[in-house]
C-alpha cells in the first residue's frame, strides 16, 4: 500500500477531521516507525492545516518521530521502580549486545533503545514498549531472548507470548473489585429512578474524582449538566502517567463493563450523547479489547441509540490514544490532545464543565471514578458511605510497588493507615514511602500513622516503598530528570525552573553542590510552585521541596567541602580537547573533585 | 455597562466591566503591571508568568484572571516583585540575550521590565543555547536567540494576518518558534513586512532589516522613562519615538 492509500483509510473513515489529527499520526507512526514529511503534506491538505503546525504536534509527543526509528523501537521503563528492579543494567546489557547507543537507530536501521516515562508496570518492572506493545518482567534471560530475536529479524507477532504477558495482580479486593453486578444495572437503575434522582443519589454517595484532585463527581456532573449548549461530552481520563500509578489499566483490563457503564451513567444525567475514552499511548495492548467490549456492548443494547429500550437515551463512546505525553492526565490539555492538538493546559476559568471538549460542556473523570459511580448507581448512596471516612467515602485503588513483598492492586476503604497497607503488602524496613507519583510527597517513617484520605495524604493510586538501604536521593533525580522530560514548555516557571532544578539535582548527586544550591532549589522550587500555568509545574518541585525538608540528610550526605563551586564544570569542558588530541593521562585533566 | 464595580489593586479602586481580565481593568485605570505575552489586542495567554499578582495568597496571572468584585490584589509586595524578577532572570538565561550588542536595545520590552523590576544580574546559569538567525526575508530578519516564547507573532499571524506563519514545535526546554515553509525558512513563507505579525515581537527577535541604529542609543522609547510610564513596545510600533 502507497502512504497515499494507507492516508486514506486512515482518514477518509474519519470524514478527514483536523481534531483526529493526533489519531491519525499515531497510526502513521507505527505503520512507518516516523512520520514521514510526505505524510505531513498530505495530512495538511487533507486537513486544511499547516505543515508546521502538523510538525509542532509531533514535536510534543514523545511517541511521534519525524526521523526512523529502528525496525525495533525499544523504550526501557524510567521509573523509580524499574531503576530499583534493574532495569538500567539491563539496558546497558542490551545496548552492547546490539551494539546500539541509546537513543540513535542503529547504522542498519534494525534498532533502537531508549527511554521512556513510567509505563504502568512498575509491579511486574523492569518494563519495555517494544513498537508499543508492553514487554514486562524482563531479566538477563530475556534480555539475551529479546536481542537475538531482533539479531535475527523475528516479526513481533512471532515473539513468544509470555514476554508480552501483564498481570492484574490484585492483591486486595474491597467493595469496588468484589463487584458482582450484571451488565447493564447501572443504567436499569438509572433508568428507574430518573436523571434527576440519580444525580442526587450520585451527590449523596459523597463520591469525589479518584485522580488525587478530589472534586465532588456529583457537583461536577450538575455543573456540567446546567451548563446549556446543543452538546455535551463524556470524556473518561485513562492517561494514568503519574509514575507508579498502575490501577486503570486492571480496571481497564478486567472492570472495562463498569468504567463504560459509569460513562453511560453520567452521559444519561448530563445528557451527553457521545463519549470518549483517552488511553494513554503506554496501554495500546488494551486498545484492541476495550474496542471489543464496547462492540460488545453495542450489540446488547448498552451503547448506541435508545439504549436499553429507553427512548432518546443515546451514548456512543470512541477510544481516543495518547502519545506519550504525562501532561495530558490534566483535564485541559486531555481535552486539547482530544482535539488533535499539543496538549497545552488551557486558561482557566473556563473550567470544562462549561466549555470542555470543542469548547462545549464537558465532564472529565478518571477511571476508577466512573465505575464507583456505576456501583452508586446500583447499590445506593448509603451502601458508599458505609465505608471510608466522612469527608472521603468510599474506596480507593492504591498501586503499590517498590521494596516490598507483595506489590500490585490493593483496594482499601478511605483512612486507612500508611502503617497497616505498608504490612499488607510485606514491606519491612521502609525508610519513606513516596505517595502520589512524582508529583506526590515523600513519607518518613515517624508519619506511617498518618491515613490515605482527602483530608490527610490525597492520592490518584501511586505508592512506592523504599527502604532502608535505599538513597531516597535516586528517586529525587529521577524526578527531577522525569519533569524536565514532561513539561509542556508552556509557561516560564516550569519550562526554565525543571530543566534548572534537573541541573542541580545532578550537581548535588555528582557531589559538587554546597549549601547556596540547596537554597537555590528551594528558591527555585517556591517559584514553581507559587506562579507556574497548571498543577504539573506546581508540583515539579515537590519531592525536592519535601526531601529538602524531611529528609535534609540524603543532600548532606553529597554536599562537596565547599559553601559554593561553580555549575561550570572545567574539566569537563576539556573533554572536546581531550578527544581531539588523544590524550587522558593527568596532565589533561583540571583538578577536580576526585 | 455596569459601572460601579471594583476591586482593590495595591489598595487602589479599581473600576471594571464584565468580562474584564484583572489586566485589562488595571491597564485601563492606567495602572501598570508587568507583562511581557501580554497585548491587548490579542487574546490572553499566560506563558510568561511576568504578570503574576497576589490574591489571598495565591498567585495568579492577572492577563488570565477574572476581575472579581471586591478582591484584594497585590501587585507589588516584596515577594511578588522578586517573584517576577526571578522569571524574568529566567528568561534571560533560556536564550542568549545580549544587551549591549541587541539593536532592540532601550525599546525591548524584556529589558525595560527587568529595569523596572530591578534586575541588577541573570543570577542563574546561562543555557547559551545553540540557536540560528533568519536573514532569509528580504525586509524582516528573525533572530531566535532572543525569542522568549510569548507567542504574540504566532496569535498575529493566526488571527489578524490569518496566515499562521508561526508555530511552536518541540516541548519542555526544547519548545522552540517555527516558521511554516518547505525549508522552514521566513524567506520562502507568506509573511510579509506590512503583516500585524511583523510589528508585535516585544524583543528583539523580530526585526525590520535596514533600519538598525536608526534611532541612537539614549533617544529610545524606554530611554527616557520607564515602562510604566511608556507602556508596550508594540503600542508605540507606529511612533517615531522607536
Amino acid at each position: 500500500m502507497s502512504i497515499d492509500e494507507f492516508l486514506s483509510s486512515l482518514t477518509d473513515s474519519t470524514n478527514n477531521r483536523p481534531d483526529h489529527l493526533l489519531q491519525y499520526l499515531y497510526e502513521i507512526q507505527y505503520q512507518y516507525s516516523c512520520i514521514p514529511l510526505q505524510a505531513v503534506k498530505i495530512l495538511a491538505e487533507k486537513l486544511s492545516l499547516t505543515e508546521a503546525h502538523i510538525k509542532g504536534v509531533i514535536g510534543f509527543y514523545s511517541f511521534l518521530h519525524d526521523l526512523p526509528r529502528g525496525t525495533y523501537d525499544i523504550l526501557f521503563s524510567d521509573s523509580i521502580t524499574d531503576h530499583m528492579l534493574g532495569s538500567r543494567e539491563l539496558m546497558a546489557s542490551l545496548c552492547s549486545k546490539l551494539g546500539v547507543t541509546p537513543g540513535q537507530p542503529r547504522k542498519d536501521g534494525r534498532v533502537t533503545v531508549d527511554f521512556t516515562s513510567c509505563t504502568g508496570m512498575c509491579d511486574q518492572g523492569p518494563a519495555m514498549l517494544i513498537n508499543g506493545w508492553t514487554v514486562t518482567r524482563l531479566d538477563q534471560n530475556s534480555i539475551e531472548s529479546i536481542a537475538r530475536l531482533i539479531e535475527s529479524g523475528v516479526d513481533i507477532k512471532q515473539w513468544p507470548e509470555e514476554f508480552f504477558q501483564v498481570e492484574d495482580n490484585i492483591q486486595r479486593r474491597d467493595i469496588l473489585l468484589s463487584d458482582d453486578s450484571s451488565k447493564g444495572d447501572a443504567l436499569r437503575s438509572l433508568i428507574d429512578k430518573g436523571n434527576d434522582a440519580m444525580l442526587e443519589q450520585i451527590e449523596a454517595s459523597g463520591l469525589r474524582g479518584r485522580g488525587g484532585a478530589g472534586f465532588k463527581t456529583g457537583m461536577k456532573w450538575r455543573l456540567c449538566k446546567q451548563a446549556e449548549a446543543d452538546q455535551h461530552y463524556v470524556v473518561c481520563n485513562a492517561d494514568e502517567g503519574e509514575p507508579g500509578t498502575f490501577k486503570d489499566r486492571v480496571l481497564l483490563d478486567s472492570y472495562a463493563d463498569q468504567v463504560f457503564e459509569g460513562m453511560t451513567l453520567c452521559a444519561g444525567v448530563i445528557g451527553a450523547s457521545k463519549g470518549y475514552l483517552y488511553l494513554r499511548g503506554e496501554y495500546r495492548y488494551l486498545r484492541a479489547p476495550l474496542k471489543q467490549v464496547l462492540q460488545q456492548r453495542r450489540e446488547a443494547g448498552l451503547l448506541g441509540t435508545n439504549i436499553l429500550g429507553k427512548d432518546g437515551l443515546d451514548f456512543d463512546i470512541e477510544i481516543h490514544m495518547g502519545a506519550g505525553a504525562y501532561i495530558c492526565g490534566e483535564e485541559s490539555s486531555l481535552i486539547e490532545s482530544l482535539e488533535g492538538k499539543r496538549g497545552i493546559p488551557r486558561i482557566r476559568p473556563p473550567f470544562p464543565v462549561t466549555q470542555g471538549y470543542q469548547n462545549k460542556p464537558t465532564v472529565v473523570n478518571n477511571v476508577e471514578t466512573f465505575m464507583a459511580a456505576a456501583l452508586i448507581a446500583i447499590h445506593g448512596a448509603d451502601w458508599f458511605r458505609s465505608v471510608g471516612t466522612e469527608q472521603s467515602t468510599g474506596t480507593k485503588l492504591l498501586s503499590i510497588s517498590g521494596d516490598c513483598e507483595k506489590p500490585g492492586i490493593y483496594e482499601y476503604p478511605f483512612g486507612v493507615s500508611i502503617q497497616d497497607i505498608l504490612q499488607d503488602c510485606g514491606a519491612n524496613n521502609s525508610q519513606a514511602v513516596q505517595v502520589a507519583g512524582a508529583a506526590g510527597v515523600a513519607i518518613p517513617a515517624g508519619e506511617f500513622g498518618r491515613s490515605i484520605a482527602f483530608e490527610d495524604i490525597s492520592t490518584g493510586g501511586s505508592f512506592m516503598v523504599f527502604n532502608q538501604d535505599r538513597d531516597l536521593l535516586d528517586m529525587v533525580q529521577n524526578f527531577a530528570h522525569f519533569f524536565l522530560h514532561e513539561s509542556c514548555g508552556f509557561c516560564t516557571p516550569c519550562r526554565v525552573g525543571s530543566s534548572l532544578m534537573k541541573d542541580l539535582v545532578d550537581k548535588v548527586c555528582a557531589g559538587h553542590a554546597g549549601e547556596y544550591d540547596l537554597g537555590e532549589i528551594r528558591n527555585i522550587g517556591m517559584l514553581m510552585r507559587a506562579s507556574s500555568h497548571c498543577g504539573l509545574g506546581t508540583t515539579a518541585p515537590s519531592s525536592m521541596l519535601d526531601t529538602l525538608e524531611k529528609f535534609p540528610h540524603i543532600y548532606q550526605a553529597r554536599l562537596g567541602d565547599a559553601g559554593y563551586e561553580p555549575a561550570f564544570d572545567l574539566d569537563a569542558a576539556l573533554q572536546d580537547a581531550r578527544d581531539i588530541s588523544g590524550r587522558d593521562d593527568a596532565g589533561a585533566h583540571i583538578g577536580t573533585k576526585s | 455597562m455596569s459601572g460601579n464595580k471594583t476591586f482593590k489593586l495595591d489598595g487602589k479602586t479599581i473600576a471594571f466591566e464584565d468580562g474584564d481580565t484583572i489586566m485589562d481593568a488595571a491597564l485601563r485605570s492606567g495602572e501598570y503591571i508587568p507583562h511581557l505575552c501580554h497585548n491587548p489586542e490579542f487574546t490572553p495567554h499566560g506563558s510568561c508568568r511576568v504578570c503574576v499578582v497576589d490574591i489571598d495568597g495565591r498567585q495568579v496571572s492577572a492577563c488570565t484572571q477574572p476581575a472579581m468584585e471586591n478582591i484584594e490584589v497585590d501587585n507589588s509586595s516584596d515577594e511578588i516583585i522578586s517573584d517576577r524578577r526571578a522569571l524574568l532572570q529566567m528568561l534571560f538565561v533560556e536564550g542568549n540575550h545580549v544587551c549591549p550588542g541587541c539593536e532592540k536595545s532601550g525599546a525591548c520590552q524584556l529589558q525595560a521590565v527587568a529595569y523596572y523590576t530591578n534586575m541588577l544580574s541573570p543570577h542563574f546559569t546561562h543555557f547559551f543555547p545553540q540557536r540560528s538567525v533568519d536573514a532569509s526575508h528580504a525586509d524582516t530578519v528573525i533572530d531566535f536567540n532572543r525569542c522568549i516564547l510569548c507567542e504574540l507573532c504566532v496569535r498575529a499571524s493566526r488571527d489578524v494576518d490569518h496566515k499562521n506563519v508561526f508555530a511552536i514545535d518541540g516541548r519542555s526546554i526544547n519548545s522552540r518558534l517555527v516558521i511554516n515553509s518547505a525549508s522552514g525558512k521566513l524567506g520562502d513563507s507568506s509573511f510579509a513586512a506590512t503583516d500585524k505579525a511583523a510589528h508585535v515581537c516585544p524583543v528583539g527577535a523580530i526585526l525590520p532589516k535596514h533600519q538598525g541604529y536608526d534611532k541612537p542609543i539614549g533617544e529610545r522609547l524606554y530611554d527616557r522613562q520607564p515602562i510604566s510610564v511608556v507602556g508596550d513596545v508594540a503600542a508605540h510600533e507606529q511612533d517615531e519615538e522607536l
